[in-house]
């Protein structure tokens, strides 16, 4: 067991003009690993399994306890979040490659601001009239808290467009995870003000009604979000308002 | 004068994102910079709760008391005027915060739910679920959305601050930063500069800090003529999972919630948690604080678990490990009150711990100490102003829980206003050439480091630095230990003149980013070492078994550390604290 060791593959891509490479890596086992600390084990002696120097792998990574969303990548083929993957349960060669529906900048890391773009294109927020002191916020009962709160639990990771079979060029398809945010405003009791401007924005192209209920979303996603109720739902509320907009015109 | 001010705010926790509304609001415009995507700051990472005496429970809690309980935890040391105001801001931001759309757990009948936190009586902890730092940061992250939406904030994320632009007269007028993905450094004028950096857990190696929390912006303004304040002062937090690749926090709401820390009475004893009876466990912490039992404050709880295992042998199975139990907790309320970090546990070791009791140790948590702010957050450099972990004023000696999520909106909404009212009161910066000064001198320096050929890897100089950090200047501190480590530090920084990159390219290379944090690292683990070594009494979380009292006659001070460039160390002066509101008196639980 003592000179027990790790291997992986990883896809590497010096900067976005370049095409990627693969390389190999062998690091000595420790106990209780996670795919973050491989990638830091690299970092202090970045030589390939053939024993070619290289240049330490980039990544994007903060809090490692699967709370800010940065880790996100494909392991073994599989998206999810790199902190929470533990080597002791991953199959060897570990295979990690970058989020293939996003720009890479290097290596691991891709370029995600997609998602923060489509947050704003949905107003996800509260309309507060300002931040001076007005006094308590709306009465809520404890079930509807409990709704509210495993939606607003979404780290913005990316998982669940990177696994979904329509976010692609051709359709331009917002992702479950705004949709989701969608749904956590129009139930808020001051956030519904903006309920109709949301839906709006999740009509015509790339609009919720590209989704094709391939469920991959709901499975990968790493805070267990009820993404597909959250789209049907939605989706719903998308027709009513269509629907109405018939006769307002 | 500029009447639409342009604000620079470099950090974009919940710290930066508060001081950021607060100038949009009232008229200026902000750039906002930030490491990593601002939804990713560390704050996400705060569970439990936030304070505020909104008195619900009929416990007759009063802001004064807050103040009061913050003032006794810091064991005196925080200058008290600032702290007042804090605890009296404090209900009025939960009732914010709550309009914003923070999912704070509820009362059955829909009032907001409050739970207990260490170093108080009273239920005092507004909470949502058990990952309320997540959901607070997510609400201002959706307030400053709206905000850059309408075009008053600009963001820079995947930028890092590397300097302060500093005038010929001593005055900051902007910043230097570098992308990190071109590698290009740019230097950004602003009528004010809001630092909102956090802590240094990076400093001690392993810590359950975030991998950006490594106080270099603090360090790098440090050696421009920041003041940096009770840089001693570092909590340990008591319930922490040990990690490989870092520490990962249980929150106190663990505790808060019910949970027991216990070990088995008998040294090395092998049972399975579930299966030692009752009578054949020491609840430590309960039998020697009957008052507050579980719920001691941080620095008090963490040397009990310290001595336990290290003075009594007690550790379970011998290892410095003890049980934080909520097996005895209905599971439906575990999951309604505490699933965030239950996950967590579950996820990074592989056990239920509504099932079995988990195995926690202390480790480095926060940052007490910080730069040096008066009551408006303004730091001695004029136009300079620090906010939240990064800054030194609301937690004195000891943070209580539930109390940092406060004072970095509070400290962003007192910064905020102050660096427009500042700005608005300036005469118009002449142009001058310190900013072409200070960006050829950042240059100069990443040339230098990029093109050195040396021996040495930053990531090695790094696991020694945090290795020393955590053993001699964490839970017990020793002088001898002390003045080793900073000989250490002396060495290391000489060790760090021979990095030579494994990485030289310029496109998004964090190993080149890295070098630069870990420099200033290093400059600022020698104001915290050299600041304990100084401090002879104990106090709060800095505890010297060689002084074992706190001795208000000498050290009733607040550290003040500031760089000497020749000698490139510091230099350090003491201050007064302002005890004008409570008189000090001994702190026992």
């Amino acid at each position: 067991m003592a000179n027990k060791s790790i291997l992986l593959k990883i896809k590497r891509q010096s900067d976005p003009q370049h095409a990627a490479i693969w390389e190999e890596f062998e690091i000595p086992y420790r106990p209780n690993m996670n795919v973050i600390s491989v990638l830091m084990e690299i970092a202090l002696n970045p030589v390939t399994r053939q024993g070619k120097p290289t240049t330490p792998i980039f990544y994007d990574s903060n809090c490692l306890e699967e709370v800010c969303g940065s880790c996100a990548m494909r392991i073994n083929g599989r998206t999810r979040m790199a902190c929470s993957a533990l080597v002791d349960q991953l199959e060897q060669p570990i295979v990690l490659e970058p989020f293939s529906k996003f720009p890479v900048v290097r290596d691991l890391a891709v370029d995600r601001s997609v998602l923060f773009e489509n947050l704003k294109a949905v107003k996800a927020w509260v309309p507060i009239d300002g931040t001076y002191d007005l006094g308590s916020g709306p009465r809520m009962l404890p079930e509807e808290q409990e709704a509210a709160y495993p939606l607003s639990r979404c780290i913005s990771c990316c998982c669940c467009m990177e696994a979904c079979p329509q976010f692609n060029q051709s359709t331009g398809f917002v992702g479950a995870a705004t949709i989701s945010q969608v749904r956590l405003f129009n139930t808020h009791p001051t956030g519904k003000a903006l309920k109709s401007e949301r839906l709006h924005a999740l009509m015509g192209d790339g609009g919720i009604h590209e989704c094709g209920y391939a469920q991959n979303c709901v499975e990968v996603c790493p805070k267990d979000i009820p993404l597909t109720r959250s789209i049907a739902e939605v989706g719903g509320a998308v027709m009513k308002q269509a629907f109405a907009d018939l006769f307002h015109r | 004068m500029a009447s639409n001010p342009r604000i620079i705010v470099v950090g974009g926790g919940l710290a930066g994102l508060s001081a950021a509304i607060k100038i949009a609001e009232i008229g200026g415009e902000v750039d906002l910079f930030s490491i990593v995507p601002v939804k990713r700051s560390h704050s996400v990472c705060a569970q439990g709760g936030i304070n505020a005496a909104k008195n619900l429970k009929g416990e007759g809690d009063s802001t004064w008391q807050h103040f009061d309980d913050s003032v006794f935890g810091g064991d005196f040391l925080a200058n008290q005027p600032p702290v007042k105001d804090m605890c009296e801001a404090a209900p009025g931001i939960i009732d914010l915060l709550d309009r914003m759309g923070v999912p704070f757990n509820r009362t059955p009948e829909g009032l907001l739910d409050f739970r207990r936190f260490g170093g108080t009586l009273y239920n005092r902890t507004a909470f949502a679920g058990a990952t309320t730092g997540q959901q607070l940061l997510y609400a201002l992250d959706e307030q400053v959305r709206r905000h850059e939406s309408e075009g008053k904030v600009k963001k820079y994320e995947h930028w890092e601050f590397l300097s302060g632009v500093i005038d010929s007269k001593g005055i900051c007028r902007g910043i230097c930063a570098m992308d990190l993905h071109s590698m290009q450094v740019v230097t950004f004028p602003a009528d004010a500069v809001i630092i909102c950096t956090g802590g240094v857990g990076a400093i001690f190696g392993k810590s359950t800090n975030s991998v950006v929390c490594t106080g270099s912006a603090q360090s790098a303004l440090y050696q421009q003529g920041a003041y940096y304040a009770n840089g001693e002062f570092i909590q340990v937090h008591p319930t922490c999972i040990p990690g490989d690749d870092k520490l990962r926090l249980m929150s106190e709401s663990a505790r808060g919630e019910g949970g027991r820390v216990w070990v088995p009475k008998k040294p090395g004893d092998k049972r399975d948690p579930k299966s030692v009876p009752e009578n054949e466990r020491y609840y430590f912490l309960e039998e020697r604080y009957p008052k507050y039992g579980n719920l001691v404050p941080r620095d008090i709880a963490t040397r009990e678990i310290h001595k336990v295992v290290y003075e009594d042998g007690l550790g379970i199975d011998g290892g410095p490990m003890v049980y934080l139990d909520l097996t005895h907790i209905d599971r439906k309320v575990l999951d309604r009150k505490l699933e965030g970090i239950l996950e967590i546990y579950e996820k990074f070791v592989g056990d239920d711990p509504r099932d079995i009791p988990m195995k926690i140790f202390p480790g480095v948590h926060y940052t007490m100490g910080g730069m040096w702010v008066d009551y408006k957050q303004a730091t001695n450099i004029p136009g300079l102003y620090a906010v939240g972990e990064c800054d030194y004023q609301y937690h004195g000696a000891n943070r209580l829980g539930a109390n940092s999520l406060l004072s970095c909106i509070w400290g962003g909404f007192v910064a905020g206003p102050a660096a427009v009212q500042y700005a608005r009161s300036q005469p118009t910066a002449a142009s001058n050439g310190a900013f072409d000064a200070e960006r050829k001198r950042q240059d100069e320096a990443n040339a230098m480091l990029i093109n050195n050929q040396g021996d040495e890897n930053p990531f090695k100089i790094w696991r020694e630095l945090g290795d020393i950090m955590t053993r001699n200047c964490t839970v017990i501190r020793y002088n001898k230990n002390l003045q080793e480590t900073d000989v250490k530090l002396v060495e290391l920084l000489e060790r760090f003149r021979r990095v030579n990159l494994s990485d030289k390219t310029l496109w998004a290379n964090s190993t080149f980013a890295f070098a630069r944090q870990l420099y200033n690292m290093l400059q600022l683990a020698r104001v915290i070492v050299q600041g304990a070594a100084l401090r002879n009494e104990s106090r709060g979380s800095h505890y010297k078994p060689d002084f074992p009292e706190r001795d208000d006659k000498n050290f009733l001070k607040t550290t003040k550390a500031s760089f000497a460039p020749d000698a490139d160390e510091p230099r350090f002066e003491f201050e007064p604290v302002d005890t004008s509101l409570i008189p000090p008196r001994a702190r026992k639980y």
